[in-house]
């Protein structure tokens, strides 16, 4: 226990001053067990205040400071650093939240001292016990992982790559390219979105810092921030891509044909098939699930017709062992499934499509060629319905939250159907527009004024066909009437979900999830890229609706993070971990079950803690019957001591 | 209104008005933050709750509770993360099922079980950290002192 504390009350202007006597709490806890030194200053925060804290250190030789002020998250790094700057271990200087948590929540100055006083008190008793502490050092793998091969993902990887760190890329589809390589144009430039997309996948598979793995997956990851290792299923690559030439022979022989994955369900490939042309890497792919048996005795056509002989029924799924120093999450988004949204006739009517589709009509490699046609009859749509929120914005039945998107590539997919179809008449039903962003707004004015689409403001509450028309059930809330539209097309603007399987994917990694499924940031604000575990980083639309540009900066803005990471001789881990008081412990193992880090272990019958590993949450020590597992200067006899000091 | 406040403060000048002692724990990651958010909008709300910042709801241990009862608090509020969002990804699952059971033991000795709370408030919910407050103060006035396990020196 230290005996010399010195307590500094910071008057914050007048935004504590005004409702706390900073005078009484300076004077009274200057009277207080164990203070020697007690002050009040303006601003603490300020150089003259911190130096003053600096000279009290020395003049007053104290062993722990407390500084009654603004919240911890604020300036705790601030006065721990003037203390260190002092020759006082940081780690034995408190901060009590006098202001956020007091000043600013009450009135009548008499208890709002009273209260300040009990907070300061309680952070005086803790401080004292504090023990010195200097942070851990850890070593560094100089590798990254991304996992996610769209946009997000790739952006990431060559923003690292071109750092000169190595990056695996691990993508779960055949090719890389995500949901970007089936757009058709980008708002607002109307830029191909092939065109743009395709250098940069051309770069991720020739690039000498990055190795691409395609149709994998990431089967587990243990460590920790610097150090992780990683395990890495690949499916059995039953053609080569060293070898295949895609010369298209052993597709046209498959007699499977399934629904093609890549064109939404549009078009139909083989269980034999290369994604697209682009596709990287430029190989075929044997659909395991479709293929008739990978039996030559059944069929065995493809592996007949393959003059290279890149065929090889016999592949089998391989595991690959990385070891990584960070990772980068980008496993984007899916549309809200087919099933959701009946009421639009979605998965029941051929013409009702959602926007990706649309998007692969619209492509110029697509299905149609860039024609835009009724998959049922194959008729150009004179009348087109886009619906937008379809699924966004409605907390009873599906997502509460905006997709943020849609307004957007709805106005898109609205122009490019009236410069397919200028004789087309093009009506979109929207809740509100949202088209905040560089050259957003005028965008979508323009597709009013120049492109005559037609924006009705209300939702719709019905489509059903009507012989060979699609009957639009709507209401224009701005003219205060029911509107009725016979459409031949109706595009739905489907909310955007977590893509399938992030729920696994943040169970692999430890990540947290957020009620809406999608990864949590380590802080709203201000560390929006980071995962609460460190060294695991967001990115794209894995994290929240995101358009293209948003993306690419968070890209890079999570690559910059974990550059900036594992290029550090060493990392500093924060020394507020949990320790054993091993003569207490009795081995019961009830904290190696509670810990969520997997930091705690049996040692020779008694608990023993992986300091690296440990955050210093306290699970262990709050499930700790014996109380012989405690966090460093968080431990429970300061608790008491600090609800002691709360009670006055 | 002022006037009315004042005029009604004045009325009470005999020390009448039961003024409970709150200890509240506070998740660092959440409800700490939500406690701060209240502060930065400056939303009002009774001083008697005074705060205890833990790294993790799951790190409060039920000795913690008892000794803030014996230690003569009125009341303890234990607040963490909402349930799927622990910044350490369980620990606030730990702390339901603790405070489930430190609920069972202080009902078995008598103690009202309104005198210790469990909430959910995150980051963003300044507003209901200090609903909580407001309205666990108002219960505690009712139920007046605690004194069933109030250390007698």
């Amino acid at each position: 226990m230290t005996r010399r504390a010195g307590v500094f009350v910071c008057h914050c202007g007048n935004n504590i001053a005004a409702t706390v006597d900073v005078k009484k709490v300076a004077a009274e806890m200057g009277n207080d067990d164990g203070v020697v030194f007690s002050n009040d200053y303006v601003y603490m925060c300020s150089d003259p205040g911190q130096q003053s804290i600096i000279d009290a250190i020395k003049d007053h030789e104290l062993d722990s400071v407390v500084i009654s002020c603004c919240s911890p998250n604020l300036h705790e790094k601030t006065f721990r650093e003037a203390s260190g700057a002092g020759g006082m271990n940081p780690f034995q200087c408190e901060i009590a939240n006098i202001r956020e948590q007091c000043a600013w929540v009450h009135k009548d100055k008499e208890k709002a001292t009273e209260k300040a006083l009990k907070i300061t008190r309680s952070a005086v008793r803790r401080a004292r016990n504090n023990q010195p502490l200097t942070p851990i050092g850890l070593p560094v793998t100089r590798k990254a992982l991304v996992v996610g091969g769209g946009i997000a993902g790739i952006q990431s990887a060559l923003d690292m790559a071109n750092a000169g760190i190595h990056v695996t890329l691990v993508e779960k589809l055949p090719t890389v390219g995500g949901h970007m390589i089936q757009l058709s144009e980008t708002f607002p430039t109307l830029d191909c979105s092939q065109c743009i997309l395709s250098p940069k996948m051309v770069e991720v598979s020739k690039h000498p810092n990055i190795t691409l793995m395609t149709s994998s997956e990431v089967q587990s990851i243990s460590g920790f921030v610097g150090n992780f290792k990683v395990k890495v299923k690949t499916k059995a690559q039953y053609v080569d891509p060293e070898q295949c030439k895609i010369c298209d022979d052993c597709s046209s022989v498959c007699p499977v044909v399934v629904p093609n994955e890549y064109d939404m369900g549009l078009t139909d490939r083989r269980a034999i098939s290369i994604p697209f042309a682009q596709a990287i890497p430029a190989s075929f792919n044997l659909d395991e699930d479709a293929c008739l048996g990978l039996n030559p005795v059944v069929c065995g056509k493809c592996q007949d017709v393959c003059e290279a002989g890149a065929i090889d029924y016999d592949a089998k799924p391989k595991v690959t062992d990385l070891e990584v120093g960070a990772v980068v999450v980008a496993t984007g988004f899916d549309l809200l499934d087919k099933e959701e949204m009946a009421e639009y006739g979605r998965g029941r009517y051929e013409d009702v499509l959602d926007g990706i589709q649309f998007e692969r009509m619209l492509a110029a490699s697509g299905p149609t060629g860039g024609h835009i046609m009724r998959p049922s009859d194959h008729k150009e749509p004179k009348n087109i319905v886009f619906i937008q929120c379809s699924g966004s914005r409605d907390p009873e039945q599906y997502c509460a939250y905006c997709s943020k998107i849609c307004c957007m590539y709805t106005a898109k997919h609205a122009t490019l159907y009236k410069h397919h179809v200028p004789d087309g008449n093009a009506y979109i039903f929207y809740i509100d527009i949202r088209s905040g962003g560089k050259g957003y707004e005028e965008f979508v004015q323009r597709s009013m004024e120049r492109d005559g689409v037609i924006y009705l403001r209300g939702r719709v509450s019905k489509v059903y066909k009507q012989k060979d028309k699609l009957k639009v059930m709507g209401v224009d809330t701005l003219s205060g009437k029911n509107v009725e539209i016979d459409a031949d097309m109706v595009v739905l603007a489907q909310a955007m979900v977590p893509s399938k399987g992030t729920a696994e994917i943040a169970k692999t990694l430890k990540i947290g999830r957020d009620k809406d499924g999608f990864l949590a940031e380590a802080h709203p604000k201000l560390r929006p890229v980071e995962s609460v575990t460190s060294g695991i980083f967001l990115t794209g639309a894995a994290q929240g609706p995101k358009d293209i540009p948003e993306t690419v900066g968070q890209a890079s803005a999570a690559a910059s993070k974990a550059i900036q990471l594992l290029l550090k001789d060493e990392l500093a881990h924060n020394p507020i971990v949990a320790q054993v008081r091993e003569s207490h412990c009795t081995g019961c193992e009830m904290c190696v079950d509670a810990c969520p880090f997997e930091a705690i272990s049996l040692v020779n019958g008694k608990a023993h803690v992986n300091e690296v590993l440990c955050e210093g949450c306290g699970t262990c020590s709050g499930t700790c019957v014996r109380a012989a597992i405690d966090v460093k200067n968080v431990k429970q006899m300061q608790i008491f001591d600090m609800i002691g000091a709360c009670m006055g | 209104m002022a006037e009315v406040v004042a005029g009604l403060a004045d009325t009470g000048a005999e020390p009448q008005a039961f003024e409970p002692k709150v200890v509240a724990f506070l998740c660092k990651w959440c409800s700490s933050a939500g406690c701060d958010l209240a502060g930065v909008s400056r939303l009002q709300y009774p001083p008697n709750a005074v705060p205890i910042q833990v790294m993790c709801s799951g790190s409060v241990s039920p000795l913690y509770i008892l000794s803030a009862f014996n230690k003569g608090a009125d009341g303890v509020l234990v607040s963490g993360c909402h349930p799927g969002d622990c910044h350490y990804l369980k620990g606030n699952y730990y702390a339901r099922r603790r405070i489930y059971m430190v609920h069972q033991m202080l009902n078995f000795i008598g103690l009202e079980p309104d005198r210790f709370r469990m909430s959910w408030v995150s980051a963003a919910e300044g507003v209901k950290y200090a609903e909580v407050i407001a309205d666990f103060v108002e219960d505690l006035k009712v139920l007046g002192p605690q004194r069933k396990l109030k250390a007698k020196c």
